[in-house]
């Protein structure tokens, strides 16, 4: 089956009448995810997406009228922090926020407040979280993956896609992708979904999609060592990314010696994981 | 975004941290006016966004008015680290007892700011780190309660600083700070953190780096930016909202996603080519953005070949088409280029790139390995 988001998620949009949001909504409604409401401050009391579905002023609104255990957030990055506050506040407990470009001490202070509470956030700057078949919380195409025993986490957007794709072409199913975002402050590690992959019995095996900067790689290399009896295959983008060089993402940066490529593949391959050269290769190094 | 030492002071002097009295100047003549104004000896410190100024013969001291004009000619005149010298600050010389180090910083493993404080100052933090780590003092700070005072005094405490200075050294930990989480810094630097002769701590270096996603609601520290210091293709970039970084290889890449564009330069380079960039226009880019991309990418003069590689998500394949062909109609080229579309409207963007006769290639594996052999021809010819 799956990790995070289900058939039984009641999603809640942030963002709903936004222009991303509401093409994303839409997006996600076709898919078949159960949208139960939207919130956009100062459109409370108004329908979208055909008149289905209600938009809230507020998340404590939207979550008490019904009941919804998932939000995602499509706001600007400026009001993103507001937002997981927000939904953090309204007792929402899965939060994946897509937004981008959100100020990263914004994201300590968010990151230290939803820990108190309990909740646990995806992102930000990430692609969502996807269960083929059942349902789609955030942006990645729907039409790239179908149902399986695999599970898939990845710090990347596209590449993540392309990776998915890749699976999708040798008729390879996927029981959940986990995009966590290329922030350097997160709200979910590798380490944290690798664990409920492993605990999910109906994944089999996992691939992880790494890149440079930080050293989330070393610490999931030490957990899949320590921890994981399924079997993990890997992909880690930047070999060719020079030292100190800023590429996009704030989280790929490679700082001074650690952070490199070179060295979480180094990790991940010493604690057992197969690393493909390059993302077309991922089905072939599978177990 | 880098501040240059004497604007990374400015903003640490608004926050009670004690600097040197001191001026920037761009002309010689400029340092020899400050110079005199201070009276005294003087260091004239080149103003780039480089570490190791200092070996680099860019930070020198001056004994008189004259030789401050004679230093500040020929620091004026040098590159550091291949970045021309634009800028002098001209500070008053201290008496340096005993150099400090202390900074902050975001740990990305501890998701909270840390604190690091060392009584090695004035050499580079890392290499405190390397030879004696046991040396270096760090505290984790809960972004939510902020700095305490008890963790400040437990860093002066650490390092061995006299009992009389520790209500300075934590005013100025409260400072360094307070500025840190105002400014959104991602670094702020104080090395070294001088005692002078007569016992007093002062700032005699400054560092700080701004995060870029956090400019919006800092237009002072913003119109900071040293326009000079950037390549113009990299300004050009940072217009359209795009990131680029150039390389020193021969094959242009255009992508959308940082790490999928990571991941092409990487194929890139399993097929045996070198990539000249890494270019990343983001998430739905219209024909425009696709278009002054092109512009940059071919603006070096190393480019021998094209490889676009776009996973349509957010962005449609057919708008990047359309963006390509545009671009092709301004900019004229005959460097070959090899497109490679999958995603959102992928069919349409086939049919538009098919009718303009354009190179593509279903795979990432074989468009790098198409814009590897293209590159090649052109290489030889």
């Amino acid at each position: 089956m799956s990790i995070l988001v289900d058939k039984k998620t009641r999603l809640l949009v942030q963002g709903i009448t936004g222009r991303e949001g509401f093409f994303h909504a839409t997006q996600m409604m076709e898919y078949g995810t159960q949208i139960v409401a939207g919130v956009t401050p100062g459109k409370g009391g108004e329908w979208v997406l055909d008149g289905k579905i209600p938009v809230f002023d507020t998340v404590v609104g939207a979550a008490e009228t019904t009941g919804a255990n998932c939000s995602v957030i499509f706001v600007p990055a400026r009001f993103a922090a507001d937002a997981i506050l927000e939904a953090a506040d309204g007792g929402i407990p899965l939060i994946v926020c897509i937004t981008e470009g959100v100020p990263v001490q914004d994201m300590m202070r968010a990151r230290s407040y939803i820990n108190q509470h309990g909740a646990r956030l995806v992102g930000p700057n990430c692609p969502g979280v996807l269960t083929p078949g059942a349902c789609k919380v955030g942006i990645i195409p729907g039409q790239i993956a179908i149902p399986g025993s695999i599970g898939v986490v990845s710090r990347s957007g596209t590449l993540t896609y392309e990776v998915l794709y890749a699976l999708q072409r040798k008729g390879l199913g996927v029981s959940t992708c986990v995009g966590i975002g290329g922030d350097p402050i997160n709200g979910t590690s590798f380490m944290d979904v690798l664990a409920m992959f492993e605990d999910d019995p109906h994944t089999d095996q996992v691939v992880l999609i790494g890149e440079i900067g930080g050293t989330d790689e070393e610490r999931a290399a030490e957990f899949i060592a320590d921890h994981m009896t399924k079997p993990v295959a890997a992909f880690v983008a930047g070999v060719t990314a020079p030292a100190d060089k800023r590429m996009g993402h704030a989280g790929a940066i490679v700082e001074g010696g650690s952070g490199l490529a070179a060295d979480k593949i180094a990790a991940l391959k010493s604690a057992g994981v197969r690393v493909a050269e390059h993302p077309d290769l991922i089905p072939e190094v599978l177990a | 975004m880098k501040l240059h030492e004497y604007q990374a002071k400015q903003v640490f002097s608004q926050y009670g941290i004690a600097i040197p009295r001191g001026r920037v100047a761009s002309t010689a003549s400029e340092a020899k006016s400050i110079a005199q104004e201070l009276g005294g000896r003087v260091v004239v410190k080149s103003q780039v966004l480089v570490g190791g100024r200092g070996k680099a013969g860019g930070i020198r001291l001056a004994n008189s008015p004259s030789e401050a004009e004679e230093v500040a000619t020929q620091i004026l005149a040098m590159q550091v680290k291949g970045l021309p010298v634009r800028k002098v600050l001209v500070d008053e010389a201290a008496t340096i007892v005993e150099e400090i180090y202390l900074g902050v910083t975001n740990d990305r493993g501890a998701r909270s700011p840390v604190m690091i404080a060392s009584s090695e100052g004035g050499i580079e933090i890392e290499e405190v780190a390397r030879n004696m780590p046991e040396r270096l003092f760090r505290i984790t700070i809960d972004p939510l309660l902020g700095l305490r005072e008890y963790q400040a005094r437990y860093l002066a405490a650490s390092i061995e600083l006299r009992r009389e200075l520790w209500r300075e050294f934590v005013g100025i930990a409260q400072g360094l700070y307070t500025a840190y989480t105002e400014s959104d810094a991602t670094l702020a630097e104080i090395n070294p953190l001088v005692i002078t002769g007569d016992g007093r701590l002062i700032a005699l270096d400054a560092k700080m780096v701004v995060d870029d996603n956090a400019l919006f609601r800092h237009t002072e520290l913003a119109e900071m930016r040293d326009f000079d210091e950037e390549a113009p293709p990299e300004r050009e970039a940072r217009k359209y909202g795009l990131s680029y970084v150039k390389l020193d290889g021969n094959i242009g890449c255009m992508v959308n996603g940082a790490g999928l564009a990571m991941a092409t330069m990487d194929v890139i380079k399993l097929f045996g080519g070198e990539p000249a960039n890494f270019l990343d226009i983001g998430g739905g880019a219209g024909a425009d953005k696709v278009a002054a991309a092109l512009g940059i990418i071919l603006s070096d003069s190393n480019v021998r070949a094209v490889l676009f590689n776009i996973f349509g998500g957010i962005t449609r394949c057919d708008e990047v088409a359309r963006g390509i062909l545009m671009a092709l109609r301004e900019v004229s080229t005959d460097v070959p280029m090899v497109v490679r579309l999958t995603g959102t409207n992928e069919a349409e963007g086939q049919r538009i790139l098919a009718e303009a006769d354009m190179l593509t290639a279903g795979s990432l594996s074989e468009a790098a390995q198409t814009a590897v052999s293209l590159a090649n021809e052109r290489q030889s010819a």
